[in-house]
């Protein structure tokens, strides 16, 4: 397990061999990227600034991790945030999850980014033509957290 | 007792600083009293901490209610719903 803040890029391909080939034991790896859009609610974005709490975040991932492998068969997990301004198309997130079958890999890693959606202390401001403004929390993210409380 | 107080994003905008120490009055003993002593110190921070808007909270970097307890010593954060991912 294990979790990495950073303003660099990251390189996905290397990442999961590195997961893959740790454990003859590993059948699945499942991953999720995010990466900036060009447009929100209408409007072109420029730039997508991300501020977060250093050592609160570290904290807080590594606790969405420990959960995801309270409740799944989970070999291994990584997960990669960059923080710092970004630019559309450019890399965001990166969740992945190893396991022995696909299904607790494919569960955890959605789990995990429901979670980190709903607690990891990041903020995301953007920057349009209009200005700058910062993004609204999510409805739709909070319920998607909740389908897991109920389950 | 004396803490520290740490605001993120629109909230550090807002009142222009991201961390000061604070020597709190014997009555303040948990978030929400701390957030009713915050609220008095004008405009700006009423519109913040009176509860029209949605803060969060943490204390020692964990994720807590309003109810809960502050210690001596703590580092509480305020900032608003988080958006990462």
């Amino acid at each position: 397990m294990s979790v990495r803040v950073q303003t660099a890029d990251f390189d996905v391909a290397a990442a999961l061999a590195e997961m893959r080939l740790a454990s003859a034991d590993i059948g699945a790896v499942v991953s999720f990227i995010g990466q900036v859009r060009d447009i929100n609610d209408g409007d072109t974005v420029n730039t997508l600034t991300l501020e977060h709490y250093p050592q609160m975040t570290e904290r807080m991932l590594a606790s969405i991790e420990k959960e995801a492998q309270s409740r799944w068969n989970i070999v291994n997990s990584l997960i990669i945030h960059r923080v710092g301004t970004l630019k559309p198309l450019d890399q965001i997130v990166l969740v992945a999850v190893a396991s022995a079958h696909r299904g607790d890999a494919f569960k955890a890693c959605e789990f995990m980014m429901d979670y980190l959606k709903n607690q990891a202390p990041f903020w995301k401001k953007e920057s349009t033509p209009d200005g700058e403004r910062w993004i609204e929390a999510k409805t739709s993210d909070t319920e998607a957290q909740e389908r897991w409380q109920q389950s | 007792m004396n803490i520290k107080v740490l605001y993120f994003a629109r909230i550090k905008e807002s009142v222009n600083y991201s961390t000061e120490e604070i020597a709190l009055p014997v009555d303040i003993s948990n978030i929400n009293t701390l957030k009713v002593f915050l609220a008095k110190r004008g405009e700006i921070w009423a519109d913040l901490f009176s509860g029209k808007q949605v803060v969060r909270a943490a204390i020692n970097h964990e994720l807590v209610d309003d109810m809960m307890a502050i210690h001596d010593g703590d580092e509480v954060a305020f900032f608003p719903p988080v958006t990462g991912g």
